[in-house]
């Protein structure tokens, strides 16, 4: 086995085990959650029988660890069972609203990535000069406010004065791609300007680390221009770092819109899981959980892998 | 008036350029105009002055003078050797020929004429386009001036290619032609590889390669092999030596190493706290050298010891030691002996990767050995760090390489030397401070230093409070692990009195650890060499560096560059065995 494709295994394996573990917390913290269903659906003055009928019937005595293995080999299989307030399949329940998130969250990265990797370039090449302070105070403050009042803010001017974009984002499955792309111009926007600072600053100060290095003096008395010193010599030994940061960026899109979607009422899953903790639909924030759980670890995968191949020294052994 | 002074200035310089006079002089005793700029003359340096901003512990900035008023020529197809200890300028000097400054470094007076034009005045665009196409450097350490995420032949080609000198496959084949001459192995491919997979010596040598790929007229060597092993360092410079002649570049070749530089310079200039001492052909500074500094460095490792006679019963008995990383895959000691007497020096000598440093960590119980048991003073010394007595753990000593990093640097001298005192003897208060004062004496420094922090001292003087803190535990064996290398040769020269001293005064015994042949000359009374984790020879001084000799030690000694014009072809010539992996 090469040393890539075993270092690869390992993290693959360590994902797995942590999403395992995930589950286990996932269904453990859920029963924990004062009252259940059963006297949820009831109500207060149910009768302590009709509770422990309903139980019954929708397989709530059954011990804990035996319903924890039914659950997980069920969604194993791609069957997440069906709400408990609606009694709609989960899986078809979230579909739409996954490729909702997914959706908002790639348009997001489309407009922030490229911006973050320019700018903390630019900041770099004109490190110390007015330009680097000037995004610095600028990505500073949108890392500062919170997201739900930039939102209002792009609300405001773009919605209400310039009235060029929608403040409600409302989709549905008959939007068609241009509908989809004006109704989350606001959210994605929002976005991306929350997400922008952090990937900017550590694309900053990762190739402004290796500028101390001896390959760069290199470059320079090349007679390289600076900012090609800084693309082609500093950038590639920084994509590691870089890399991180962007992708725990993507992950937070995908997981951390619910105020976004809150503010601009999209269809997502931010929105579904608010929904059903609620209406305590304990299956339907189960697997919400799960899905976020592993959008997280699949992506900190991604980043693991691109950082192995950013490092020549493991894509090509001695 | 003024006006006509200056155009009279600019006529005589231009008139200057296109006059056709004999011999270059040495030295700037005679006028400007006598001597600059005739047309072979390449690059005319005229009362350099380079300063940079400086922040001493608890001072205000200043700035620091590092080059005052210095004048050199260069003519074309000729080596300059600029030579002196770190801090001499050579470095900046020769980074400013490219009118370049490292860090806070700035130019700020004279004239660095390039082919006829002050390149100081040229601006950024045209600084850009001289470097890397007129003037190419070769830094010290390739590994670190290689940029590890690049295939080399994209770095090699890059400036040609950047100042339009060559499309990619003139630049590659010229390239892979440069690979060849410069003894790379498989030149077609190499190119192909990663920095790191390429061994130093090689990776220095495509560095030369990478200099010479746009065919500039000058090229900055900045101390091209010291980072190599000696047995490397001399092909690596048989090559730089042969490409120069080859391709008729003119090169500045820095260097701290006078027998280095001697292989390779016509001239060469002797430089001292960025000031020249002496200037003068090759030939004359090494034989008949007229400052008293460039005497000192000519005659550096010329100490006077007579070895001394084995004792009876060994201090410290190494016995079939063998000893490794990572639960003993990989093996770095194989059975290893030795026996160190009372009083005495056994020099362990080899090159990086040998083992000399494990085999210190072996004895001070830092790696426990996988085989093999260390006696000292006639008993069994527990494997393990922390299973030994702290009585073991005085008799013990260790000196490190860098003494920047082995000491506390909030502590004071005082501090820092008292502490063993109060560990081991308890001393504490007015008999602690008497005991450090005698200690600073005896390290020659005198107890004005005791309130000072190791910031505040020079490399020489750091070295030697680290040998006072090891002394003051009264130990009956050091440690020392190239305890000179990161030290210029003068300074290093004093702290190897300075240990001769104190053995005789104090009866303590050294295992000097060390890759440098003449330090282990002029101290050891016996020697150890080794190779690959092992040891190849061993025995007595006189007995060790006398024929006949083993293939390796052989070769380890005929590749030290001696003080002579000429070495380098004499020690080529007579070569039995080809160098190590290189």
């Amino acid at each position: 086995m090469t040393p890539i494709s075993k270092i690869i295994s390992q993290r693959v394996a360590l994902g797995a085990l942590t999403l395992w573990i995930v589950s286990l917390i996932v269904f453990a913290g859920v029963q924990f959650l004062p009252g259940d269903v059963a006297t949820e659906l009831l109500g207060q003055s149910a009768t302590p029988e009709a509770v422990a009928a309903l139980r019954k019937s929708m397989g709530l005595d059954i011990p804990l660890y035996l319903r924890y293995f039914d659950w997980l080999g069920s969604i194993l299989r791609g069957n997440f069972g069906t709400a408990l307030a609606n009694g709609r399949d989960i899986a078809e329940l979230i579909k739409p609203r996954l490729f909702n998130t997914l959706f908002l969250a790639v348009s997001a990265a489309v407009i922030s990535v490229p911006l973050a990797l320019l700018g903390g370039i630019v900041a770099a090449l004109y490190r110390n000069t007015f330009i680097d302070r000037a995004i610095n105070v600028v990505t500073l403050a949108s890392i500062s406010v919170p997201e739900f009042f930039v939102a209002y803010i792009l609300i405001l001017v773009l919605a209400v004065h310039a009235g060029i974009l929608p403040s409600l984002s409302d989709v549905d499955s008959e939007t068609s791609v241009l509908g989809r792309l004006t109704a989350i111009a606001l959210p994605s926007l929002t976005l991306a300007v929350v997400v922008l600072a952090h990937m900017m600053r550590m694309t900053r100060t990762s190739i402004i680390n290796l500028l101390g290095n001896q390959y760069i003096e290199t470059a320079r008395l090349k007679g390289l221009p600076e900012w090609r010193v800084l693309v082609r010599h500093a950038l590639p030994n920084a994509l590691a770092p870089i890399a991180t940061v962007i992708v725990l960026n993507l992950a937070y899109l995908i997981t951390g819109v619910v105020v976004v979607e809150v503010v601009f009422v999209y269809p997502g899953l931010g929105q579904l899981i608010v929904d059903s903790v609620q209406k305590r639909d304990v299956p339907v924030v189960q697997a919400c959980s799960l899905i976020f759980a592993a959008t997280y670890v699949l992506l900190n995968l991604t980043a693991d892998i691109l950082s192995i191949i950013a490092n020549p020294r493991l894509m090509h052994p001695k | 008036m003024n006006n006509q002074i200056v155009r009279k200035q600019q006529l005589s310089r231009k008139v200057v350029y296109l006059n056709v006079q004999g011999e270059a002089p040495v030295g700037d005793t005679r006028s400007e105009d006598e001597w600059v700029g005739k047309p072979d003359t390449l690059l005319n340096i005229r009362n350099l002055r380079i300063e940079a901003a400086v922040h001493p512990p608890g001072e205000s900035p200043m700035n620091a003078i590092l080059v005052h008023d210095v004048s050199l020529t260069l003519k074309r197809g000729r080596v300059l050797g600029l030579i002196g200890e770190s801090g001499a300028g050579k470095s900046t000097i020769g980074l400013a020929s490219m009118g370049y400054g490292r860090g806070g470094v700035k130019i700020t007076g004279g004239e660095v004429i390039l082919k006829g034009r002050d390149i100081l005045k040229v601006g950024a665009d045209g600084m850009r386009k001289l470097r890397g196409r007129e003037v190419c450097y070769v830094a010290q350490s390739a590994a670190a001036a290689f940029n590890p995420a690049h295939r080399l032949m994209d770095q090699v080609v890059e400036a040609a290619l950047l100042h339009g000198m060559a499309t990619r496959t003139e630049a590659e084949k010229r390239a892979i032609a440069l690979f060849k001459k410069l003894g790379l192995p498989d030149p077609e491919n190499i190119g192909k590889r990663f920095p790191h997979q390429v061994s130093g010596g090689q990776l220095q040598r495509v560095m030369t390669a990478m200099a010479l790929c746009s065919e500039p007229d000058l090229i900055v060597f900045d101390e091209p092999t010291t980072a190599l092993d000696v047995t490397t360092q001399i092909d690596v410079l048989a090559a730089i030596r042969d490409a120069i002649r080859d391709t008729g570049v003119a090169a500045l070749y820095i260097t701290h190493d006078l027998a280095v530089v001697a292989q390779v310079a016509d001239e060469i200039m002797v430089l001292r706290n960025g000031k020249l001492v002496e200037r003068g052909m090759t030939q004359q500074i090494i034989n008949q050298p007229h400052e008293q500094y460039t005497r000192a460095l000519v005659s550096v490792h010329h100490i006077d010891h007579v070895q001394k006679d084995c004792g009876t019963e060994p201090v410290l008995s190494v016995k079939g030691v063998t000893a490794g990383y990572g639960d003993g895959a990989i093996k770095v000691l194989r059975d290893v002996s030795l026996d160190l007497y009372p009083g005495q020096t056994l020099a362990v000598v080899g090159e990086s990767g040998s083992g000399k440093s494990t085999l210190a960590r072996v004895i001070t119980g830092l790696l426990p050995p996988l085989a093999g048991s260390i006696q000292f003073d006639g008993r069994d010394l527990s494997r393990r760090l922390a299973e030994r007595s702290r009585e073991d753990l005085r008799q013990l000593q260790m000196i490190y390489q860098t003494a920047d990093v082995a000491m506390n640097p909030r502590q004071t001298v005082a501090t820092i030397i008292g502490r063993p005192l109060e560990f081991y003897f308890g001393i504490r208060g007015a008999e602690r401070n008497h005991r450090v004062a005698e200690l600073l004496d005896k390290i020659e420094m005198g107890k004005s230093f005791a309130e000072r922090y190791p910031a505040e001292l020079s490399g020489g003087q750091k070295q030697r409070v680290c040998i006072a803190r090891a002394l003051a535990a009264k130990p009956k064996l050091m440690i020392c692990d190239e305890v000179t290398s990161a030290l210029d040769p003068l300074v290093a020269n004093g702290i190897l009195k300075l240990l001769l001293q104190l053995q005789k005064e104090e009866g303590v015994s050294f295992l000097f650890i060390t890759h440098d042949l003449a330090t282990v000359k002029s101290i050891a009374d016996s020697i150890s060499v080794m190779y690959r984790g092992q040891v190849v020879r061993y025995g007595p001084k006189g007995q060790v560096l006398a024929p006949p000799f083993d293939p390796y030690t052989d070769l380890l000694l005929s590749s030290v560059p001696e003080m002579e014009v000429g070495w380098l072809d004499k020690a080529i010539r007579s070569r039995r065995m080809e160098s190590a992996g290189n």
